[in-house]
């Protein structure tokens, strides 16, 4: 049987986690905010990629998530942020329940550029809708959370991290159910033959579908979350580079390890900061020179620092892999 | 006995090639029939055609009396024709186990998103039906590191997983040395038997189809040059001019 941690123990951690933000200096709080939210729909494209497509317009569900959440926020005035994660999950998702089955029949570059392409029809939409702010946007208030406002930057701050890191962690845990579970065995499968997929009775554009419609809902959530931290959006949400800066970070993971997304996601938002603070004129190629750095000593990503292949782990522990019985030569 | 797959007036042109000439064919249940011909003479687009890869251009396919001409693998799989490839489809880098739970969770009811691939029940039915097959111990390997004939084996597997009315093998012994193709075939026949009611395979080897096969069709340029009891077929003057070379 495959090792792994117990959904109880990742409960723990998350818990851990949560109450580490009470230590953090204030202005790790806010950049563990934001790693969290982009891991969470980094997430998302790594739960994609395991049916072998990668999606580089995630900022759709991402901008589908934020301005649903502000056009709620504003009309209604739905502060309290769980409800807003809630919120942005749902328009994320309906996005994705539209989208998925049409995009599914579709595979490798063209799955890529179609999902680029729908959302840069969506930012266009976005520039030029004059009710939604059109280039500049528009602002909302300040979260709140079961009924509690808060005054203090400092508490605002707390409050956002934890339901962040809780929200993706629960997301995290759920992810790794997903890749333990037959419908994560037969995603892998969709990614190699999916022709095979249909011979054995199976529908491999149902599979990429679903994980298509998990992808929108973290990406919607993801956009709720930057919505509240920044508590303004515009169509940059939607635009090609906010989704390439998600593939990223799915790249800088790995597909792996579900942890590995998140620590992807805080190395690179920590390379991002310092190399924006100590070198503001050349921080892009600092970031540039680390992913290089990333992909050529771990080009199958984070995780494998800690990952080892998954099928050496599993035969160092039965039998030896030369001189048997069928093995290739 | 009643058939369990009738075609009727089957045709299907690339371009100018024919490669299926008005074929009528009754499969009986419970039959071992092989599929012979030159390549190019028609046999694989026939399975590829009956299990829903090519839609015929005119003619019908009845499964049980239901029409299976324009159905999709997935629904004529569902409907109880299953296939092995004559290059192993499998998932490469999952271990045979895994290609086998691949295949047996798709059974049924929808696929769970919670449960665990690697459930003892799952995985146990997994190793039963490599056992069969004397794979057993290579159930953890992935499939990138088996051999070519293990290969083919761990794809008959799969395709009997959903215990089918109608299996096609489509060269079951091809790239099998001489040595292991009489074992090989004993397997398949061997394990095919509590499961698979009918079993049609496609095969270029003499030997195998007068051994295992109740009766042989041989094709020629998309038409049934011959068909009935290997010995018959197998003399046919037609069939050694065209299909065997006077090869017996």
């Amino acid at each position: 049987m495959r090792k792994g941690l117990h959904p109880l123990v990742m409960i723990a951690l998350v818990t851990a986690v949560t109450l580490f933000g009470r230590v953090l200096p204030t202005w790790t709080l806010s950049l563990a905010t934001i790693a969290a939210s982009n891991a969470l729909i980094a997430l998302g494209i790594v739960v994609l990629a395991r049916t072998g497509n990668v999606s580089f317009g995630q900022g759709l569900f991402f901008a589908a998530g934020g301005y649903g959440v502000a056009l709620i926020a504003n009309a209604w005035g739905l502060t309290d942020a769980v409800a807003q994660v809630i919120v942005g999950a749902a328009c994320g998702g309906l996005l994705g329940l539209v989208i998925g089955p049409l995009i599914a029949r579709y595979s490798g570059i063209f799955f890529g550029m179609l999902t680029l392409a729908l959302s840069m029809v969506f930012y266009g939409a976005l520039v030029k809708s004059t009710a939604l702010g059109g280039s500049d946007g528009f602002n909302v208030g300040r979260p709140s959370l079961f009924g509690m406002s808060f005054t203090d930057p400092r508490e605002a701050d707390f409050m956002l991290y934890a339901v962040s890191v809780i929200v993706t962690g629960f997301a995290g845990i759920a992810a790794t159910i997903l890749f333990r579970s037959e419908f994560g065995l037969a995603s892998l499968a969709v990614r190699e033959n999916n022709l095979r997929v249909e011979y054995l009775g199976l529908s491999a554009n149902r599979i990429i579908s679903i994980n298509f419609l998990i992808a929108a809902i973290f990406a919607g959530a993801s956009g709720a979350f930057a919505l509240m931290a920044q508590r303004h959006i515009d169509p940059q949400f939607a635009y090609w580079t906010t989704s390439g800066e998600f593939v990223f970070v799915a790249v800088l993971a790995g597909n792996q390890s579900v942890a590995a997304v998140f620590v992807a996601s805080m190395a690179l938002e920590l390379v991002r900061s310092f190399s924006n603070l100590y070198l503001p004129n050349t921080w892009q190629l600092v970031l540039g020179v680390f992913l290089l750095g990333v992909i050529l000593f771990l080009p199958r990503g984070i995780g494998s620092l800690w990952i080892r292949d998954r099928h050496k782990r599993r035969i160092s522990a039965t039998v030896p892999l030369t001189a048997e019985r069928g093995a290739a030569p | 006995m009643t058939p369990v797959l009738s075609v009727r007036r089957l045709e299907k042109r690339f371009g100018a090639v024919v490669a299926a000439d008005a074929l009528t064919l009754d499969i009986p249940t419970g039959q071992k029939i092989s599929l012979i011909g030159a390549n190019g003479a028609g046999k694989t687009t026939f399975v590829n055609m009956v299990t829903g890869y090519l839609k015929p251009d005119s003619g019908t396919i009845l499964l049980d009396g239901i029409d299976i001409g324009r159905r999709s693998p997935r629904s004529v799989v569902r409907l109880g024709i299953s296939r092995s490839f004559q290059i192993p489809q499998l998932f490469v880098e999952l271990t045979a186990a895994e290609n086998l739970t691949v295949a047996i969770s798709g059974i049924g009811t929808r696929m769970s998103l919670r449960a665990p691939a690697e459930a003892q029940g799952r995985r146990d039915e997994a190793v039963e039906l490599l056992e069969r097959f004397g794979l057993a111990d290579l159930a953890d390997r992935p499939i990138s590191e088996l051999a070519g004939g293990v290969r083919k084996l761990i794809d008959i597997a799969m395709a009997l997983v959903r215990r089918p009315k109608l299996l096609l093998l489509d060269e079951p012994t091809s790239g099998v040395s001489a040595e292991e193709k009489f074992t090989t075939m004993d397997r398949v026949i061997h394990a095919v038997a509590p499961d698979a009611a009918t079993l049609v395979f496609v095969e270029h080897d003499m030997e195998i189809v007068s051994r295992y096969a109740d009766r042989v069709v041989a094709f020629y340029q998309g038409r049934i040059l011959a068909d009935g009891a290997p010995a018959e077929v197998l003399n046919n003057q037609e069939v050694r001019r065209y299909v065997t070379g006077g090869v017996r």
